[in-house]
C-alpha cells in the first residue's frame, strides 16, 4: 500500500499552507477520505506518525472525515449511498445500476489548525 | 423522492470537532494526488496524437498475452508501443518486443503500481509521434494502480475466469473507473466452472457503464470485438 507517500502530501501540502498564513505550529491537520479511495484509515495514521517528524506538524493531530461513496440515479433524480463493503452502484429505490458516483473517490487536506 | 438528505461524512478519528484552544483554522481544500495529477495532465498534452490504455489486472490475468496477441493481430494497421511497470525483472518488455512492438520496461521495485511521473519518463524513450496506440501495463494489483492517473484515455480492468465472478465486488473503485473490461481465458472458462451470467451481473452491478470483452489471448477467440474497440476509440480521438 501507498500510504506512506500519502502521509508525506498531505505534510507537504499542511506545511505549505501553514507557512504561507505565517504559522509557527500545526495543531491539527483534517483530512478528507472518500471509502472507495482505497485508504486504510490505521495505515494513514501509522504513517503520518513517521511523515510529521521534525516538520512544523511534528505535534499535530490527524483528524480523519470519511466520505461514503455516493451515487446518483437518473432515473429518480436522487442520490443515493453505496454499499461501502463492495460498492454495488444499484438504486434502492428502482434497481437501476449508476456509474454516475458523486462522492467516494476523494483524498485531500480540507483544512489545518494552526497556532 | 429527490432531495432526500444522506448523511455525507462521518468522523472517524481524531478529537471531533472541539478545536485547539487559541488555534485558528487555514483553508486547504487541496488532493493529496496534486502531484500526481498535475503530471497526468502534462502526459495526456504530450499524448495528443495516439490512443493511450491504462491497463490493470491482478497478476497473472494475461495483461501481457492479450498485448502480445494485439500487437500481432494489428501488426501493419497500428503502430504500438508497449510501457510495462513490474516490480522485477523486465520480461514482459522482452514477450512484448518479440511480438514485434516497441517496448519500455519500468522496474518499480517495491512500489505497487505506476505513477505518472515513471510514465513521463519510460516515454521519453518512446517516438511518440509516430505511434497509433500505446498501453501501460500497470503492475498487477486492483488496489493502488486505482488513484493514479497515468495521463490515458481509457482505462481497461482485466479479470480471468480462474478468479472467481466477485472480483467486481471486492474491488469497486478500480472497475468503476473503468471503460472497458475485459474478461480473458475463456477458453478455460468450462474447466473451471466460470459461472459467466454472475460475473457479467456482478460487472454490470459495480459499472453499468464499461463496455465488456469476453475472450482468450491464448486461442484468439472473441479478440475482433477487442481490436474494433481500439480502432474506434482511436478514430474519435483523432475526430
Ligand atoms: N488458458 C489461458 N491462459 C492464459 C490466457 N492468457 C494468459 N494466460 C496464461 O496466464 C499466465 C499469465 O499471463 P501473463 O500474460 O503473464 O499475465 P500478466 O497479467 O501479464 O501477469 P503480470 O504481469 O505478472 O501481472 C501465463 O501462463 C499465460 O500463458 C488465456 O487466454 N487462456
Ligand atoms: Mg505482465
Ligand atoms: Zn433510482
Amino acid at each position: 500500500m501507498h500510504e506512506f507517500g500519502l502521509a508525506v502530501s498531505m505534510v507537504d501540502l499542511a506545511v505549505e499552507a501553514a507557512r504561507k498564513e505565517g504559522a509557527e505550529r500545526i495543531e491539527a491537520i483534517h483530512v478528507e477520505i472518500g471509502a472507495l479511495a482505497g485508504v486504510v484509515p490505521e495505515a494513514l495514521e501509522f504513517a503520518f506518525g513517521g511523515a510529521r517528524e521534525g516538520t512544523m506538524a511534528a505535534h499535530a493531530r490527524l483528524e480523519v472525515t470519511y466520505l461514503p461513496a455516493i451515487a446518483y440515479c437518473a432515473t429518480c433524480q436522487s442520490e443515493f449511498e453505496l454499499d461501502n463493503r463492495f460498492g454495488i452502484a444499484v438504486c434502492p429505490r428502482c434497481d437501476t445500476p449508476s456509474a454516475d458516483l458523486r462522492q467516494g473517490r476523494e483524498m485531500h487536506v480540507s483544512h489545518l489548525e494552526v497556532t | 423522492m429527490a432531495g432526500t438528505a444522506l448523511t455525507r461524512d462521518v468522523r472517524v478519528s481524531g478529537h471531533g470537532t472541539v478545536e485547539t484552544p487559541g488555534a485558528r483554522v487555514v483553508q486547504v481544500q487541496k488532493s493529496l494526488m496534486r502531484h500526481n495529477d498535475a503530471v497526468a495532465v502534462a502526459n495526456r498534452a504530450a499524448f495528443a496524437n495516439c490512443l493511450v490504455l491504462n491497463l490493470v489486472s491482478s497478476p497473472g490475468s494475461g495483461k501481457t498475452a492479450l498485448l502480445e496477441r494485439t500487437v500481432r493481430d494489428l501488426a501493419g494497421e497500428l503502430r504500438m508501443a508497449v510501457v510495462v511497470g513490474d516490480l522485477e525483472t523486465d520480461n514482459d518488455a522482452v514477450r512484448i518486443h518479440a511480438a514485434g512492438a516497441p517496448s519500455v520496461q519500468i522496474v518499480t521495485g517495491t512500489v505497487c503500481h505506476l505513477e505518472a511521473e515513471m510514465v513521463a519518463r519510460a516515454v521519453d524513450q518512446l517516438d511518440l509521434d509516430g505511434l497509433d496506440v500505446l498501453v501501460i501495463e500497470n503492475v498487477g494489483n486492483l488496489v493502488c494502480p486505482a488513484s493514479w492517473d497515468l495521463g490515458e484515455d481509457v482505462r481497461v480492468t482485466l479479470l480471468s475466469v480462474t478468479e472467481g465472478e466477485d472480483k467486481p465486488l471486492k474491488y469497486p473503485r478500480i472497475f468503476k473507473d473503468s471503460h472497458a473490461i475485459v474478461i480473458n481465458k475463456v477458453d478455460i472458462a468450462q474447466v473451471v466452472g466460470f459461472d459467466r451470467a454472475q460475473a457479467l451481473a456482478n460487472v454490470h452491478r459495480v459499472t453499468p457503464a464499461a463496455q465488456v470483452f469476453e475472450l482468450s489471448a491464448r486461442t484468439g477467440e472473441g479478440m475482433a470485438p477487442w481490436r474494433a474497440f481500439l480502432r474506434e476509440r482511436l478514430a474519435t480521438k483523432r475526430g
